[in-house]
């Protein structure tokens, strides 16, 4: 890994309340939306840099006004291109930690290009993608998220789409960090966006969020506070996979597949279960963690991946430095009296 | 044996070569026009290869040619018709002898003229055989085969021999118009330098095509082009593109933000590209996006954190652009857009040059969406010209739209060497950290400018986006009153760039009969028209225009001082119709063509006698 990074901290120590922008929240009330913000709010003050060096970045839909609501440098771009103008915005400013608030429309229909290709590239920006299954602003109509068969706007008669999971893509595309949390734990959001800020890379954090009015809980099943326990494995790095209410459930990989198993039952204790490596290279397990769904596995939420790689950002740097000291161009005079050039 | 011919000594000359995809013409036209140069000629070159990257053998599609114009006078195109044309097989022949003047030469690799050559090229009989050539000074000789044997001694394989054989024809070329072929002999040298043995092979072909030239009975008439009177100072040779790179580079030094490119390759414009990659010593930021779409996003990026940022595209791309081209107007960020235009519309003709993207840059947007438009007229004026557009970007903070094309783009000239120092100041309005008096969209009373607030620097958090705001404030804003002064003042502030940028020269005297316009990369051509007119005494004038969106403020003035008017483009009248909107009190004759070929001297002569005697 290059050690590269300069973003600058904040000489005094900052709050919640720094990073409140003097703008109105227009989201509906009960949308999750609001919960990521108070996520954001607690994180950027623990991540420490100075306000200024912080930049939020969107595209378009509901998830896109979020630049408005922080009081930082913000961007909202056009429909799909957050990603594409994030990474300019970080190319030209290494100093500048990133964000990039987006929705399953604005991220894999419309900037699926931008948003796989900025992963495979790793340029160092975090990516808060508000997955709610539809699209929110346009009032209704199916995203690429939408679970099959979901009666919408422009699918009267259930779609027929089979749809993405972000994890699918996001590892698919090479990504190098990948983290799931619902919009209904925000102490979780904020150690998942602590660790998101720390990784050096493209960071992908799904936030299963739920549109109170056009898609409402269809994140339920797993969200719902009495059975979370039961529906959600809480990823940890290197601990044992253990889920349920009594913590007597666990995760084995066995015949080349994960199985639930109970622990105490036929002869499994803890020791047999997978021991989770979020920092490992190779994707497979990982991509396995983020396939499992109901009802035959919990839905594993957390940090799944934070592997270490070469960052797009660290090695232009790289690359101009070392240009800078060794070539023979050293200002545009140089280079207009290069090569073949003669007196008349 | 020393043979006695013919001198012809003229004030210019055309010599063409043409041959099959691999035969190495690009090559050999470079190293024939660098040659003249440093004889001092003025010149002009223009390269004309097909799509395909290797087309079938011997086949129409394949053919690959590249043109040099070369004179002791000034020398403004790269030429209508050829005094010299070198054709290595029977396709390339064919597909360009109706480019020789009467009388050419024309020296033809007859040992290429096979049966089947000849057929697949749309002969029935040979050429060089069936006296069909009977007006021109034609030199058969049997290119490749002598290079074969002037090479056997070396021992080298056939196939470096067979790629030896343009040197050959270089060296008869060299003896035709008595250069010293010193020069292409260093540069083999340096080429090669890993592989002594094909150095060595290129030069002896060299020095035997000379040698060949020089004993042949064939030629009977070689020519002389004295150097010319150019200002003194320090001349490269430059092709378009690499101008317009190199420009932007320079902008970017005298403005002190650094350089970031979002592109994404596109022919004719993937060259500015390829060039700015290499220049990471002086701080060039490139980007090859994804698509088009990221190419201009990951500019706007940039622009916001305050880089002078750059996109270059051609046609197509500028469609796939207009939405963040829009983002950037309303974000009131600089941003030039470089377009080097091909023919379309969709695809089109990738390698073939047109104007035809005018409207597309002035109005190609949804909404009110004004920017500043400019357009090159040179292959050596690319770097002017995209010095200016991003000093106008950075200044006025809006997009640029930089037109170009591809004939510009591929084609080469003289290039006096500036020093960078002597070049306009460009001074950004960065806002100072911790401005009390900070806004997003305070402007500057008199342009209208608002302020370049960048992320990191103290003081200025704010957010901008593709939502209409408030003017000064920058809330989002749908009040409808806000909306129209908002509509106003993107409009007006381009406008009023006028006030900065030089008023419109013009060729000839300022009142006549005729004013021929142009804007662009027809510069060449009108000018040598127009010029030769009136050496005949013609009362014609020329005005090419650089400056399109605004356009300069004496530009009525000068429109009104002609009865007639014309207005000549490489579209269907897209220029024409603009001034018709802004300036309707005036009478347009317009001459257009849109085949992909640039405008030729004759066709124009004849266009514009027409019209003057009809005045």
């Amino acid at each position: 890994m290059i050690e590269y990074k300069r973003i600058e901290k904040s000489p005094v120590e900052l709050t919640k309340q720094d990073f409140v922008s003097d703008q109105m929240v227009k989201w509906c009330p009960g949308c999750g939306a609001h919960a990521i913000l108070a996520a954001v709010g607690n994180v950027f003050p623990k991540i420490g840099y100075r306000k200024e060096n912080f930049a939020m970045v969107s595209g378009i839909g509901c998830s896109s006004r979020f630049p408005y609501y922080v009081d930082t440098f913000g961007f909202h771009g056009i429909h799909g291109r957050a990603s594409a103008i994030a990474s300019g915005l970080k190319v030209a400013n290494p100093g500048l930690s990133v964000w990039v608030a987006t929705g399953d429309g604005d991220s894999m229909a419309i900037g699926g290009n931008h948003f796989i290709h900025v992963l495979r590239r790793n340029i160092d920006i975090n990516i808060l993608l508000f997955n709610n299954q539809i699209y929110g602003l346009t009032k209704g109509q199916f995203s690429p998220t939408t679970p099959m068969g979901t009666v919408t706007k422009t699918s009267p008669h259930g779609t027929i789409e089979h749809p993405f999971t972000v994890s699918g893509l996001v590892l698919g595309a090479q990504g190098t960090f990948f983290a799931r949390v619902p919009d209904n734990n925000i102490k979780l959001m904020t150690e998942v966006l602590y660790e998101a800020a720390k990784h050096d890379g493209t960071s992908v954090v799904e936030i299963l969020q739920n549109c109170i009015i056009f898609a409402d809980k269809v994140h339920e099943h797993i969200t719902n506070r009495e059975m979370r326990e039961e529906r959600q494995l809480f990823l940890k790095h290197g601990e044992p996979m253990i889920f349920g209410k009594n913590r007597d459930k666990g995760i084995m990989l066995m015949n080349n597949g994960l199985r639930v198993v109970e622990i105490g039952k036929n002869g499994v204790n803890e020791n047999d279960l997978l021991v989770h490596d979020q920092y490992a290279t190779d994707p497979s397990i990982h991509r396995m963690l983020g396939r499992m769904k109901a009802p035959d596995f919990p839905v594993a939420v957390g940090v799944i991946r934070s592997a270490p790689a070469d960052t797009y950002d660290d090695l232009i740097e790289l690359q101009i430095e070392n240009a800078k000291k060794t070539s023979k161009i050293q200002c545009v005079n140089d280079l207009l009296r290069s090569g073949d050039t003669w007196e008349i | 044996m020393v043979k006695i011919h013919d001198v012809r000594e003229l004030e210019d000359v055309v010599v063409k070569f043409v041959g099959d995809s691999g035969d190495g013409m690009q090559l050999v036209g470079t190293l024939f026009s660098d040659a003249a140069a440093i004889s001092g000629n003025d010149l002009a070159t223009f390269p004309d290869f097909p799509a395909e990257i290797r087309a079938p053998h011997n086949t129409i599609a394949g053919v690959s040619g590249f043109q040099v114009h070369m004179g002791k006078r000034k020398i403004y195109t790269s030429g209508d018709m050829c005094d010299v044309l070198v054709a290595m097989n029977p396709a390339s022949l064919k597909s360009n002898l109706k480019w020789a003047k009467k009388g050419a030469t024309i020296i033809v690799d007859s040992s290429a003229f096979d049966e089947k050559a000849i057929e697949k090229a749309g002969y029935t009989t040979n050429p060089i055989e069936d006296g069909s050539l009977g007006t021109f000074q034609i030199i058969p000789a049997p290119i490749a085969q002598l290079t074969h044997e002037s090479l056997a001694v070396l021992g080298v394989d056939k196939r470096v021999a067979e790629r030896t054989k343009n040197m050959f024809v270089l060296g008869m070329v060299f003896y035709l118009f008595g250069r010293e072929i010193e020069k292409p002999l260093a540069f083999i040298k340096t080429k090669f330098k890993e592989k002594p043995k094909v150095a060595e092979a290129n030069q002896a072909a060299l020095k035997a095509g000379y040698n060949f030239a020089e004993t042949t009975e064939a030629i009977k008439m070689t020519y002389k082009v004295g150097p010319a009177t150019l200002p003194k100072g320090l001349y490269r040779n430059i092709v378009g593109n690499i101008a317009t790179a190199w420009g932007l580079l320079a902008a970017a030094e005298r403005s002190g933000r650094p350089l970031f490119l979002g592109s994404y390759p596109i022919t004719p414009a993937t060259e500015i590209l390829m060039e700015l990659s290499k220049h990471k010593s002086l701080g060039a930021r490139v980007f090859q996006a994804e698509d088009e779409i990221a190419g201009i996003c990951s500019a706007i990026g940039a622009s916001f954190a305050g880089s002078m940022a750059v996109t270059t595209t051609s046609g197509p791309g500028l469609s796939l652009k207009s939405e963040a081209m829009g983002l950037a107007v309303i974000t009131e960020l600089p941003l030039v857009i470089v377009n080097v235009q091909r023919a379309g519309p969709s695809t089109g003709m990738p390698t073939k040059s047109e104007q035809s993207d005018l409207m597309q840059a002035l109005f190609g947007r949804n909404g009110e969406s004004p920017l500043m438009v400019m357009a090159a007229s040179s292959a050596a004026n690319c770097f002017y010209y995209a010095y200016m557009a991003s000093k106008f970007s950075m200044e006025h903070m809006t997009p640029v739209i930089l037109l170009t094309d591809g004939y510009l783009g591929f084609g080469s000239e003289l290039f006096r060497i500036p020093d960078v120092n002597d070049l306009p100041s460009i001074t950004p309005p960065m806002a100072d950290p911790n401005d009390k008096n900070f806004k997003p969209y305070r402007r500057d009373e008199k342009t209208l400018v608002r302020k370049w607030a960048v992320p990191g620097v103290e003081g200025l958090r704010h957010r901008i986006g593709g939502l209409e705001k408030t003017n000064i404030d920058g809330n989002v804003s749908t009040d409808p009153l806000n909306h129209q002064l908002m509509v106003n003042i993107r409009e007006e502030k381009v406008n009023r760039i006028a006030d900065f940028i030089p008023l419109q020269e013009v060729n000839g005297e300022s009142e006549g009969d005729l004013l021929v316009v142009g804007w662009g990369g027809t510069e060449g051509a009108l000018l040598s028209t127009v010029k030769q007119m009136q050496e005949a005494g013609h009362n014609v004038s020329h005005a090419q225009f650089n400056y399109i969106k605004p356009l300069p403020k004496n530009t009525r003035e000068i429109l009104a001082g002609f009865k007639k008017i014309v207005v000549c483009e490489l579209n269907s009248g897209q220029f024409v119709n603009y001034l018709r909107m802004l300036y309707p009190e005036f009478q347009y004759e317009q001459y257009n063509k849109v085949q992909g070929l640039p405008f030729h001297v004759q066709e124009l002569t004849e266009t514009f006698t027409k019209l003057l005697e009809e005045v």
